[in-house]
């Protein structure tokens, strides 16, 4: 019985729980509701897997309201897979969220924060499951204005200005994103994406379907920080208080990333196909600039969470020029790589909170010697960074690698080059960190700064050697990317 | 004149368009916050009136089922739109939240002045 109302439990209980939180007056009752929630969504989303991988499809109409005229709530193979990413993440970090938390946050609005972490959740994991154009726009915003509180909560004054900022942008993007889905509405009648695809089918490629592509992919590239739109990401990530920094940066891109993917093939796919048009060059010039461009910037930044911001930006460049190659093999290697980020970039930034626990600093310069105080952290920070470089025996490399053939197979010869000569500036902006944390003398903050606790370590560390197993063991990342990009390229020819 | 005839038809598309672009030239013209929030307000606004002026439907009545009547008007936008509104109320209340602690911490509302802080490490 309850197995069949999976998909809104998966939204509803990070709902109420916010709602209890705000209710709480107290900072440690907030984080206990907070992680009961962030236990809970992966075991839903593993029952969710179970149902899609044993019977296909999953539709769960709310309310009874039958699609296409009632919201349907749809599981395949693609969100699913996000879902996991998403609650996976949330589940692993919330131990980290206890003392960081309690030491950035002031008491009496630690509970407001929990508060809002749980919409954040709420809001990424409505925009996976929802198969409804108009209530993603609504879990869109409910993720972002959560978000921007989250970042406001930072305790650096800069936090104010990024979080205004971002919330100028974003709302830019949503309304970007709501303009193009009214275009649809007008053309097709309806909202429901697998009714529009259908629909789109028939019409093919009138203008105003071309004014919707272009205007939802302008949208959502605002939310997934595209280069050159992603202005708004350094400096959000950089004031944002440790454990929203390190759960935004492993969460909220990756799902603008996923309904980037579930539109430009599973709506669109049916009545243009991808390639067909601009777009697809495009995304190849942008991805490309993204993966040089914010690189280079990483190397010169001095506060580490900002180059670490950099960096995702040009990780984003990987994800989407899987997207743009636009054969099985570069979608799997962008949904691979959406995945594998998600671990990755998670155990870096809470490895660099740890340090700013323990050191009240995030600054390259500040942090000479780091890795003699605090090794257990550091050396998780390291096997993180040799991932995001892309060594083998690593998750990093595997994406990396997908990436490489998919651009074989469609007769890009130079681009695999160019993908090992962005690594090798990661390589620089990682082994700068990696050089001053170990090979340095303690001083400062450093010299008395001991190891992390064991509430932050043990997160940091499950990242750490996640990014390592699922770089030897491929069977479910990449086997799992790889059915849902066939399903989504399945349902897109 | 055909073309005149053709623009005066879609005038409710020229006024979303308008408002729309308006909107987006406050946000990126001003620098003061204030004035940004109103145009992204206004911007928000324009979409509104997207979803709505094509759910009107001609010589159709109200959607509310009646023998005498066969041709309805199309209720789901108005729906769709108060959500919406809603969705602005709340940007924009949080957005005026934000600028209101910003005058607290730095003195100003002035993006320039704020960037003119030294504020850059």
């Amino acid at each position: 019985m309850i197995l069949d109302h999976l998909p809104i439990i998966q939204v509803i209980v990070p709902l109420f729980g916010a709602l209890l939180c705000a209710l709480t007056r107290s900072g440690k009752v907030a984080w206990v509701i907070a992680a009961i929630v962030s236990l809970l969504m992966p075991l839903v989303a593993i029952g969710l897997l179970q149902q899609v991988l044993s019977q296909g499809v999953v539709s769960y109409a709310i309310g009874g309201w039958l699609p296409p005229v009632g919201i349907e709530y749809r599981v395949d193979l693609l969100n699913v897979f996000v879902l996991l990413v998403v609650s996976i993440v949330g589940a692993v970090m919330i131990p980290f969220a206890a003392r960081s938390v309690a030491a950035e946050i002031p008491e009496h609005k630690q509970s407001w924060f929990y508060s809002m972490y749980l919409l954040c959740m709420c809001g990424l994991l409505g925009i996976t499951i929802t198969g409804d154009a108009f209530n993603a726009f609504v879990f869109l915003e409910v993720s972002s204005l959560a978000t921007y509180t989250l970042i406001a909560l930072g305790s650096d004054r800069r936090a104010l200005i990024a979080s205004y900022q971002y919330l100028i942008v974003g709302t830019i993007g949503a309304t970007f994103y709501i303009i193009g889905v009214g275009i649809l509405l007008t053309v097709t009648g309806t909202l429901n994406m697998v009714d529009i695809a259908d629909k789109l089918g028939d019409i093919g490629q009138t203008r105003p379907v071309l004014a919707a592509l272009a205007f939802i992919i302008v949208g959502i590239s605002l939310k997934l920080a595209l280069f050159p739109l992603h202005v708004w990401l350094p400096n959000a990530y950089a004031y944002a208080p440790s454990f929203a920094t390190s759960f935004l940066a492993a969460t909220a891109t990756k799902v603008a990333v996923y309904l980037f993917v579930r539109f430009v093939f599973g709506v669109f796919g049916t009545g243009i196909e991808f390639g067909s048009f601009a777009v697809a060059d495009v995304l190849l010039v942008l991805s490309i600039f993204a993966m040089f461009g914010a690189s280079i910037v990483a190397v010169f930044e001095n506060n580490i969470k900002r180059a670490l911001a950099y960096s995702s930006v040009s990780q984003i460049g990987y994800m989407t020029l899987g997207i743009a190659l636009g054969n099985l093999t570069g979608l799997t290697g962008g949904l691979v790589h959406l995945f594998n980020h998600a671990l990755i970039k998670g155990g870096l930034f809470m490895a660099v909170g740890a340090v700013a626990y323990r050191t009240g600093t995030a600054r390259i310069n500040e942090l000479g010697g780091i890795g003699r105080r605090m090794p257990w952290t550091m050396a998780a920070f390291t096997i993180a960074g040799m991932a995001i470089i892309g060594v083998p025996g690593t998750v990093g490399f595997i994406s990396k690698y997908l990436l490489a053939v998919a651009s074989f197979e469609q007769g890009y010869w130079w681009l695999p080059f160019l993908i090992v000569l962005s690594s090798l500036i990661a390589v620089l902006y990682i082994g700068r960190i990696v050089e001053v944390a170990w090979f340095r003398e303690p001083t400062g903050a450093v010299a008395t700064a001991t190891e992390a606790p064991l509430s932050m370590l043990i997160p940091i560390w499950i990242l750490a050697l996640a990014c390592v197993l699922f770089g030897l063991d491929t069977e479910f990342s990449a086997g799992l990317a790889e059915r849902a990009a066939a399903f989504m390229m399945g349902a897109g020819g | 004149m055909e073309l005149a005839a053709k623009i005066v038809a879609h005038y409710n598309q020229w006024i979303t368009i308008f408002l729309m672009v308006a909107g987006l030239y406050v946000v990126v013209a001003r620098g003061n916050m204030i004035k940004k929030l109103i145009g992204l307000s206004l911007f928000q606004t324009s979409v509104y009136l997207l979803y709505l002026s094509p759910g009107k439907v001609l010589g159709g009545t109200p959607p509310i089922v009646d023998p005498a009547f066969e041709v309805y008007s199309n209720p789901l936008p108005h729906v769709l739109i108060l959500t919406a509104i809603v969705v602005g109320v709340a940007t924009l209340a949080l957005g005026l939240g934000l600028v209101v602690r910003i005058n607290e911490v730095y003195g100003t509302i002035e993006e320039d002045e704020i960037i003119g802080k030294g504020e850059g490490e």
